[in-house]
């Protein structure tokens, strides 16, 4: 009696320590292809501390975040930063107030409204790198549409990417062509999803609808506004394949953002050390930026779930 | 909402058609560049009358290219053979890491479950430079440099945080009861997932998978890094292209169709899933 008691309880205790093992065994397969991620990462880690020239091998030796120091000290370093910076607030900026608009446009629910989110699918579904490749077409200065559309408004020789003056709006023209139906596909099923009663009630009682739009549907679309203002910033400050197929970052320097730059320095310059520490730099902001992302979306996502 | 006057209404007509103007034609300019010849191209100014040819096209599948320094082979039919290997496979093992692995952060709540889940979170907004360029020099040592295998693993960077969390969040939307039920009329764990779990979950499943495919198809720093020629992706190959093919500007459009054509594709016929995971993907998990 007491034996089988015993053995119940044994056969119990290992079936429970197989469930609890049970979550682990899952997600370790997952767990460990992200973890040969972070070997690079400590790698990168340990460059940015060399001195380290694929051209100069004889001369690489550790000099403990000189590199570092250099960057800090070099104006191309803030050339970057401030060209990051500026393509990030510029792209952002315009494609939530395009985003927001197109969402508040296409709200209700008719055919052709359903219609017109489908075909702004299509240039999100394009590769970032190819719509580059469309715009430089698109701006050729010989038979580019575009171009010929700004000469009959009387810009004559208009150079778009190619001259310093325009580069950084042509870019961020294509990047706002490519994300800003991300932006308005997250806007348009935060509208949707909004409450009927307080937009029922304000019609009732006969409220104005620039305070209906500023007083209700702003502040309660504002948590789904933060999560693709951060989304996109983390993306926006990482530009490298829009930048790069259009320009490689010229004319001159007008668009080194930070991973053209860094790749630049990997590729051409030989210089891994300086490239490490700018993707380094790049990484703790990114880093300080997604916290907050991830701060705010879990507020988000526990208010999502309380009302599901 | 209903006594909505007529400027109004045209206002918005207006407003709509701009917006569709502005996102769709590009692509409607390109796919007509792709049916002319480099002197319809050239006219000043540019006309929509020309008569369509598909010498483009064919240059490009049979992979030469005549050009006034004469005759030039392209691989742009190995590239978009590279695409549909890169993004096939690794959407392929992503699925088969991240759907347990998704199961798992959703049902059993362990030790630091939400402090991994989000440390993968945060390999979705890395700068992919910082993690592809020492791998570069790594590749060279240990023989993955120019490989398939080398590239699909490092494409987990993108296909892999997406679909965990993506499917994650179909999963916790299952009533952990109906799972229950199934278990406690003896079935076992595996059945249970089986047969109740991956079939509710189906639909946030193929959401996931296609938008990885998505992501994995128009993947360009990858590629670009760690793939040589014969291993690039056709994000990749029509750029390089561009400067092979000279001014062969009709070829140049044929290849961005073609380029472009298998995810718009997917985009149209799937656009429902497609919504909801990138939504779901940003707000929800």
């Amino acid at each position: 009696m007491a034996a089988t008691a015993e053995l119940d309880s044994l056969t119990r205790r290992r079936f429970r320590i197989g469930a609890r093992a049970l979550p682990y065994l899952l997600s370790l397969p997952a767990l460990l292809v992200c973890i040969g991620i972070l070997i690079p990462f400590f790698t990168a880690v340990y460059y940015s501390l060399q001195r380290y020239r694929l051209s100069q091998p004889w001369a690489r030796e550790m000099n403990w975040g000189e590199t570092y120091w250099q960057l800090l000290t070099d104006p191309s370093f803030w050339n970057t930063l401030q060209v990051s910076l500026s393509y990030t607030i510029l792209t952002v900026g315009l494609q939530l107030l395009l985003g927001l608009g197109i969402a508040l446009l296409l709200q209700k629910r008719t055919r052709l409204n359903n219609f017109v989110s489908i075909m702004l699918l299509l240039p999100l579904m394009t590769a970032p790198a190819l719509a580059a490749l469309m715009w430089k077409l698109m701006t050729n200065p010989n038979f580019g549409i575009l171009s010929y559309f700004v000469s009959l408004l009387g810009f004559e020789d208009f150079r778009w990417a190619s001259s310093p003056d325009t580069a950084l709006l042509t870019v961020v023209l294509v990047d706002t062509w490519v994300y800003t139906p991300f932006i308005m596909i997250l806007l348009l099923a935060g509208l949707r999803s909004l409450p009927r009663q307080p937009f029922e009630a304000a019609a009732l009682d006969g409220v104005p609808r620039s305070f209906v739009f500023l007083r209700i549907t702003l502040p309660m679309l504002t948590p789904y506004i933060l999560t693709a203002a951060l989304f996109r910033v983390l993306e926006s400050i990482q530009q490298f394949d829009i930048v790069y197929a259009m320009t490689q970052g010229g004319p001159g320097d007008t668009l080194m953002v930070f991973q053209v730059e860094a790749y630049l320095n990997f590729f051409q310059s030989t210089n891994v050390g300086r490239s490490a520490a700018l993707l380094l730099i790049l990484w703790a902001i990114t880093f300080a930026i997604s916290n907050l992302f991830i701060k705010n979306w879990l507020r988000l996502r526990e208010r999502t779930h309380g009302e599901a | 909402m209903e006594h909505t006057s007529i400027l109004e209404r045209v206002l918005r007509g207006i407003a709509i058609t701009a917006v569709v103007l502005f996102f769709i034609f590009p692509i409607f300019w390109i796919l007509l560049m792709s049916f002319q010849t480099n002197e319809t191209i050239l006219r000043n100014p540019p006309s929509m009358a020309f008569v369509p040819t598909l010498s483009n096209y064919v240059a490009l599948l049979t992979g030469r290219l005549e050009t006034a320094a004469g005759t030039l082979d392209i691989s742009f039919m190995q590239n978009l053979k590279n695409s549909v290997i890169l993004s096939v496979s690794s959407v392929a093992v992503a699925l088969l890491l991240g759907v347990p692995a998704a199961y798992a952060f959703a049902r059993h709540k362990f030790r630091g479950s939400e402090d991994i889940a989000f440390t993968l979170l945060s390999f979705r907004f890395a700068p992919p430079l910082l993690v592809v360029l020492p791998l570069a020099l790594y590749f060279q040592d240990v023989g993955l440099a120019d490989t398939y295998i080398g590239l699909i693993w490092v494409y987990q960077l993108i296909c892999l945080p997406l679909i965990l969390w993506i499917v994650r969040g179909y999963f916790e939307d299952i009533p952990a009861d109906v799972e229950y039920a199934y278990r406690i009329a003896g079935h076992s764990w595996f059945a249970t997932f089986r047969k109740i779990a991956l079939p509710l979950a189906g639909p946030g499943i193929a959401a996931a998978g296609l938008l990885a495919f998505i992501f994995a198809w128009n993947n360009f720093v990858f590629a670009l890094v760690l793939g040589s020629a014969d291993k690039q992706p056709v994000t990749v190959g029509a750029l390089a292209f561009v400067t092979a093919s000279g001014i062969q500007f009709g070829q140049i459009a044929a290849a961005i169709v073609l380029s472009i054509a298998p995810t718009l594709a997917l985009a149209i016929y799937a656009q429902r899933y497609l919504v909801e995971g990138l939504s779901l993907g940003a707000v929800k998990g």
